[in-house]
């Protein structure tokens, strides 16, 4: 299989790694500011706070819960992984604790579900959703893979 | 505090023909089209001494000083961010020959998007950072990054299909009118529009650009200079780039409000320093990669209020004889899709009075680069 024919994976850097690594373990973290007096919550991550310019930092536990802020349907021509599921949904989730931070994902039917398992009909702009985590790579979440975050729609 | 206003102007441009597939390399077509743009001015190659360009231009100076003749280089000078680096070259060069840095400056961009590879297909190099946050999960291009913010601002404003083929219908009437726009001949209706196929819905092929082979090229001088050249100058009145705080790029979705965009910025700057205003602007040129950036820009400039840009697109108010006639080549939608480089050029030849969509009288221009990423803006003027 060439890389073309594969899903991509992230391709994470050095600010970005924590973020991975909890999601591998289920839990959907997100980098704050670690001085007393800040605290502000930052996405994507960066070395230092912008507000305060402090180099310390912590990883903050979200909930999960968010909402759509916007979609598309992509359709083809797409990279053939892509295709073979288009059209499908990529959306953008605003946080319910930080609605300024705001995660692009997909909504499935299930955590391991297609990225078309989901009616596009069903999608609408403030719905409510909440993360799920999905090992995706070669041999699942193993070296060489990663576990996306992705959504699945409240009731 | 010195100032760049009026203090140079584009004394030549240049371009080679635009078409899905050219047989010759980027080199060539950029040499063609920087040797015809000194020729319209009168300047001799040798004469050069100052280059501009953008960082994703695959020809770099070397190659063109060499292959044109020019003389010993004293400034050179790329911009990033892909489309929204087009005017800042103006504004680099603008900079260099008003501060004693060169006298005659090139800028050029010579793309074969038309025939070559498109950068999303990519996945062998490393991709920005940003990217790992978004591509996996199958944003690959740039049309699914900007749909997500088309549909948020339809969304949050009432922005419609509609607004987005008024769009598209201008571009393509100027283009019918322009016979070097691949689109010259082939009309575009509401019909086709609506029913065409989708490429990330909200958006339809029609709301993405064309891609192209082809060059362009313009000369730059000093005022004083341009005066004596053959050509009625165009004069460079403002010029600025746009950064926003917060800003994180094509997929800009993590400052607190992702549709005010580098364009606000870039119009602070450029309105600061200008001695007119929006409603002055007699035909703008505004970066067209895909159909929501002109709704989004026309707020950003200035011209209307924030959430007015589809409404303002109604009533054939970018058409000729409209409120604001826009994209009068027929764009990177209709005319060629070259990086925005052609909106400049497009932009000298009203000033000149020689578009094939003349706006009568034409006085002010506004040029926008690509919404959406860094940016860059200028206001032209005879």
């Amino acid at each position: 299989m060439t890389v073309n024919d594969s899903p991509l994976l992230p391709v994470v850097d050095e600010d970005g790694a924590p973020f991975w690594e909890y999601a591998a373990r289920g839990e959907l973290r997100v980098q704050a500011c670690a001085a007393p007096a800040c605290g502000e919550l930052r996405f994507p991550p960066r070395p230092c706070c912008p507000h305060c310019g402090s180099f310390d930092s912590a990883w903050r536990a979200m909930s999960g819960r968010g909402r759509l802020w916007s979609y598309v349907i992509p359709h083809p021509p797409l990279l053939p992984a892509y295709a073979e599921q288009a059209p499908y949904n990529a959306v953008l989730v605003e946080l319910v604790e930080a609605p300024h931070i705001r995660l692009a994902g997909n909504v499935v039917a299930s955590a391991d579900a297609p990225l078309n398992s989901v009616d596009p009909g069903r999608l609408r702009i403030g719905a409510p959703v909440r993360a799920v985590f999905c090992p995706v790579g070669p041999d699942g979440d193993a070296e060489g893979g990663a576990t996306l975050v992705r959504w699945l729609l409240e009731r | 505090m010195a100032t760049l206003k009026d203090a140079t102007a584009i004394a030549g441009i240049g371009q080679t023909g635009f078409a899905k597939r050219l047989p010759e390399s980027e080199k060539t077509l950029a040499c063609r089209a920087i040797l015809a743009a000194l020729d319209d001015a009168g300047i001799a190659p040798s004469e050069v001494d100052g280059f501009a360009s953008y960082t994703m231009e695959e020809t770099d100076e070397v190659e063109v000083a060499k292959a044109i003749g020019a003389g010993d280089v004293t400034f050179f000078s790329k911009v990033g961010y892909g489309g929204g680096g087009s005017c800042a070259t103006l504004g680099h060069l603008a900079g260099a020959i008003a501060t004693g840095q060169a006298s005659v400056g090139v800028a050029w961009r010579s793309r074969k998007r038309g025939s070559g590879p498109r950068p999303w297909k990519n996945t062998a190099v490393q991709l920005p950072a940003p990217a790992q946050w978004t591509r996996p999960y199958g944003l690959l291009r740039p049309a699914d990054e900007i749909g997500m913010l088309a549909r948020r601002y339809m969304h949050e404003y009432g922005a419609t299909r509609d607004h987005l083929f008024n769009v598209a219908l201008a571009c393509r009437n100027r283009a019918n009118q322009n016979p070097a726009a691949i689109m010259y001949d082939r009309p575009l209706t509401r019909e086709m529009y609506m029913t065409s196929r989708w490429i990330s819905e909200p958006l339809c092929l029609f709301d993405n650009c064309l891609e192209t082979d082809g060059a362009l090229a313009y000369v730059i001088v000093s005022a004083e200079r341009a005066r004596d050249c053959r050509q009625r100058p165009v004069y460079l009145h403002s010029v600025a780039q746009g950064l926003p705080a917060q800003h994180h790029g094509m997929v800009n979705y993590w400052n607190d409000d992702p549709l005010t965009g580098p364009a606000w910025t870039a119009a602070r700057q450029l309105w600061k320093q200008a001695d007119f205003g929006p409603d002055d602007i007699d035909v703008a040129q505004i970066y067209d990669a895909f159909t929501p950036l002109v709704p989004l820009s026309l707020e950003g400039y200035g011209f209307c209020g924030r959430g007015e840009g589809g409404a303002f697109t109604e009533g054939g108010a970018l058409e000729s004889g409209g409120r604001l006639p826009v994209n009068t080549g027929g764009g990177g939608l209709s005319e060629a899709y070259v990086h925005g480089f052609n909106l400049i050029t497009e932009g000298v030849k009203q000033l000149r009075g020689t578009s094939t969509a003349q706006v009568p009288d034409a006085a002010t221009c506004l040029v926008t680069a690509g919404e959406g990423v860094p940016t860059s803006a200028v206001l032209l003027r005879n």
